[in-house]
């Protein structure tokens, strides 16, 4: 059973290769891991900044209505998914699994519905008339722009999808346990992050005036 | 369970395919790399000496590839490029000896995680396919260089190469990119959390902290590549303009508007720094290691070593800029990269400094892995010298474009890097393989190479004030170039010479493994964890137990211990008898 493995850490090996800051190393590759891609995602909106700087008449083509609606219904769902997996962590933590189960199922469905409400704005841009290389409204870097730096969020959005479902069952059948709950919820947490970034640059920055 | 226990989940493998290919024993995937690097650098060797003779006789047929076209010895150049700094500097010191070493030095049973090792070495290897692919392809290699500036490196019908060939070349890159972040993670981790107990971070042998900080590197600065690549992609095939202005190819507008090649060149130098510096630390932590122990003293102020290669990584993120003054980058910006560059050079001279402060005064054995160690740090110091030439904008812009700044990168990223690798094959041979080397053949080796790569890469320095264009791939049109033409046909009989000599390493390292002198455990008499255990190897490393460690790394001739060099593991009071 996973919580007996949770106790079972032998005290002897745990000293005898403590990590220097207790962090677990699965934890800490996660977070390694969230330094290396927190450089990708820099390198993409340094890329975006750079141009958006170099091209005059940049065009900022968002409105209020549907734009920013969507995307401030979208960051709702995204900061609510970030509370539904702390939550996750807290049940799993306190061998609460079917509550822990509960929330990091409905986490991931919450990022099901971020994606969904995210490839509708896409598709309504699309149709649009916005593309990778060209718009209506002027340098065709705007596109090629929006849909880099969105897409490689949602792309890493539907990751954890995917894997918060396969840990989450994982961790019912108990291969899995509350620290591999809480090392999924940093990912999480970060990717939650990166849209902090993402809105102010991508969207509000863009917004008609 | 433990996360700690992970490394333990794999029992000893049996079966050949489990053993020797999708192994995950990192012992087994350090020699993998290894010998990827191996085939490799003969790989690229092979094209530098067709792109030497070349350079001399532009109209001779050749086997295999009959006349060098120009385009044709662009691809040469851009695939030797590649295949050296991807596929060998930063292939075999970090990826073959770090895999290898680094668990066994601080006392671990494995990686902290086998199986993303595992893939890590498979996708690498599929980088390496992929890269080659492109010599096979309609437009055979692309014509960019290794650094792939854009607009050229963007355009399919910018030249014959850039078609498949590139699109390949991004490829390759962009795996080798996801292939070395799984391992740079792996080695932080394994550093951090599985030393065994008393294997304080200031006891670490000075090559488990240089690949420690050189895999912070990498996971810093091959996401920044992979960005940078993914990006050039899509503007290859989906159309879209990130390092692309409005251009004309052959006449012929584009359709690309407003993007900037020096995002490029920015995105892609901010990796490329780092990158050096990922090719010679390893082998400034070999250095350092081989020559505390031969000269049979304590590494000259261990924590000054430490805290320059912290510096040297820290800084190396902060000078890409010095790649770029050509550019035409503001007079303000030049100065604030030329500065930082410049500093680098205190760091980096404080190593030397205690490099010869440890051979000062020692014991000293000149077996070959010393040769080559010293070899080294001869190299870093001459390629090192004429880099605060190149860091100052009003120099670097009339020698950038010439054979003086080919000269400085081969001698010290280049020949100074391989010199690591050579020192640590001698040294390391006999716990890999539980013979060593030929000592004899290793001296002819090391002295004929010391001199060759000098003869060829010298040279290279004078071309370059007296304005050899580099990326030329003759020089019979333009007076003043031909003049220089005597000088190189030098440097490709120097090359013909140091090539030739390789053969002898290659003929020394599969001859000594199976007739070499057998080893003893430690025939170095050296300190470090790998010398206390069997040779080769076991599975588990120690043999099931877990090493305690009670010194220092370099802990040689210490005053009133019974032998001139105490083991990490010897008891805490050295033993009198």
């Amino acid at each position: 059973m996973s919580q007996a493995n949770v106790v079972a850490v032998n005290p002897a090996e745990h000293t005898e290769r403590s990590s220097p800051f207790a962090i677990p190393t699965k934890k800490l590759a996660m977070w390694l891991f969230i330094v290396s891609d927190a450089a990708t995602f820099a390198a993409c909106l340094v890329a975006y900044g750079f141009l958006r700087n170099g091209t005059p008449n940049w065009p900022t083509p968002f409105k209020f209505s549907p734009t920013v609606l969507n995307a401030m219904a979208m960051t709702f769902v995204l900061i609510t998914s970030g509370l539904t997996m702390f939550l996750g962590v807290r049940a799993a933590k306190s061998t609460d699994k079917k509550m822990a189960l509960r929330w990091v199922y409905l986490t991931a469905l919450l990022g099901a519905v971020f994606a969904l409400l995210h490839l509708r704005e896409w598709l309504g841009m699309i149709h649009a008339g916005v593309r990778l290389f060209q718009n209506p409204w002027g340098s065709g870097l705007f596109g090629a722009a929006f849909f880099s730096v969105t897409g490689l969020h949602l792309l890493h959005v539907v990751s954890g999808v995917v894997a918060l479902v396969a840990v989450g069952s994982r961790y019912n059948r108990g291969r899995y346990n509350a620290d591999d709950i809480e090392v999924l919820g940093l990912y999480w947490h970060f990717v939650d992050l990166v849209w902090m970034f993402v809105v102010p640059f991508v969207y509000l920055m863009n917004v008609a005036r | 369970m433990a996360s700690t226990d992970l490394v333990h989940a794999h029992a000893a493998p049996q079966g050949f395919i489990r053993k020797y290919i999708f192994s995950l024993d990192h012992k087994v995937i350090g020699l993998q790399y290894y010998f990827l690097a191996l085939i490799a650098v003969f790989t690229g060797m092979f094209l530098s000496l067709l792109m030497r003779i070349h350079l001399i006789w532009p109209t001779a047929q050749l086997p295999l590839v009959g006349e060098i076209k120009p385009e044709t010895y662009l691809g040469l150049l851009t695939m030797h490029g590649t295949i050296m700094v991807f596929f060998v500097l930063t292939t075999a010191p970090q990826s073959g000896f770090g895999n290898y070493f680094l668990p066994i030095q601080i006392g671990a049973p494995d990686m902290a995680f086998p199986v993303l090792n595992m893939l890590s070495f498979w996708t690498t290897f599929v980088a390496f396919v992929v890269l080659i692919s492109a010599f096979f392809v309609g437009g055979g290699a692309p014509l960019h260089g290794w650094t792939g500036y854009a607009p050229l490196s963007a355009l399919p019908n910018a030249g014959p190469g850039q078609q498949l060939g590139a699109d390949l070349w991004i490829t390759s890159i962009a795996i080798f990119c996801v292939a070395s972040l799984m391992g740079a993670l792996n080695f932080i981790t394994t550093t951090l959390d599985l030393r065994a107990k008393g294997m304080t971070l200031m006891r670490m042998p000075l090559t488990v902290w240089a690949w420690f900080i050189t895999a912070i590197l990498g996971l810093l600065a091959f996401g920044v590549l992979l960005s940078a690549g993914i990006l050039l992609l899509l503007d290859r095939n989906l159309g879209t303009s990130f390092y692309v202005p409005l251009v004309v190819v052959n006449g012929q507008v584009m359709g690309h508007r407003g993007g900037s090649p020096l995002l490029w060149q920015h995105l892609f130098w901010f990796f490329g720094h780092p990158e050096v510096y990922i090719a010679i630390l390893p082998g400034m932590g070999v250095a350092s290691q081989l020559i505390s122990t031969f000269s049979r003293k304590p590494i000259f102020g261990y924590r000054a070593m430490v805290y320059a290669l912290m510096a040297i990584g820290f800084m190396g993120f902060m000078v890409w800029g010095h790649h770029m003054f050509m550019s035409g980058m503001s007079p303000y910006s030049a100065f604030a990269f030329s500065l930082m560059t410049m500093a680098i050079g205190v760091p980096s001279a404080i190593k030397t400094f205690n490099w010869l402060g440890t051979i000062w005064g020692g014991k000293v054995r000149l077996y070959s892995p010393m040769l080559f160690a010293i070899g080294f740090v001869s190299l870093f110091v001459s390629g090192g010298l004429s880099g605060p030439f190149l860091a100052q904008p009003v120099l670097d812009i009339p020698l950038h474009d010439t054979y003086f700044v080919v000269g400085h990168f081969h001698l010290i990223m280049g020949v100074a890097a391989i010199f690591g690798i050579f020192a640590a094959t001698y040294y390391w041979f006999p716990k890999m393989f539980g013979r060593k080397m030929n000592e004899t053949l290793a001296k002819v080796h090391f002295f004929v190479t010391l001199l060759g790569t000098y003869a060829i890469f010298m040279p290279m320095h004078y071309l370059g004030m007296a304005g050899q264009t580099r990326r030329y791939s003759q020089f019979t049109e333009v007076a003043y170039q031909t003049k220089l033409i005597p000088l190189q046909t030098f440097m490709t009989y120097a090359a013909f010479v140091t090539i030739a000599v390789q053969l002898v390493f290659l003929f020394n390292l599969f001859w000594s493994m199976k007739k070499g002198e057998k080893a003893s455990d430690n025939p170095w008499e050296a300190t470090t964890l790998e010398w206390t255990t069997a040779t080769p190897p076991p599975h588990d490393n120690f043999g099931g137990r877990t090493p305690v460690v009670n010194h220092g790394p370099y802990e040689y001739s210490v005053p009133g211990a019974a032998r001139d060099y105490t083991m990490q593991t010897d008891p805490a009071t050295a033993p009198v008898d």
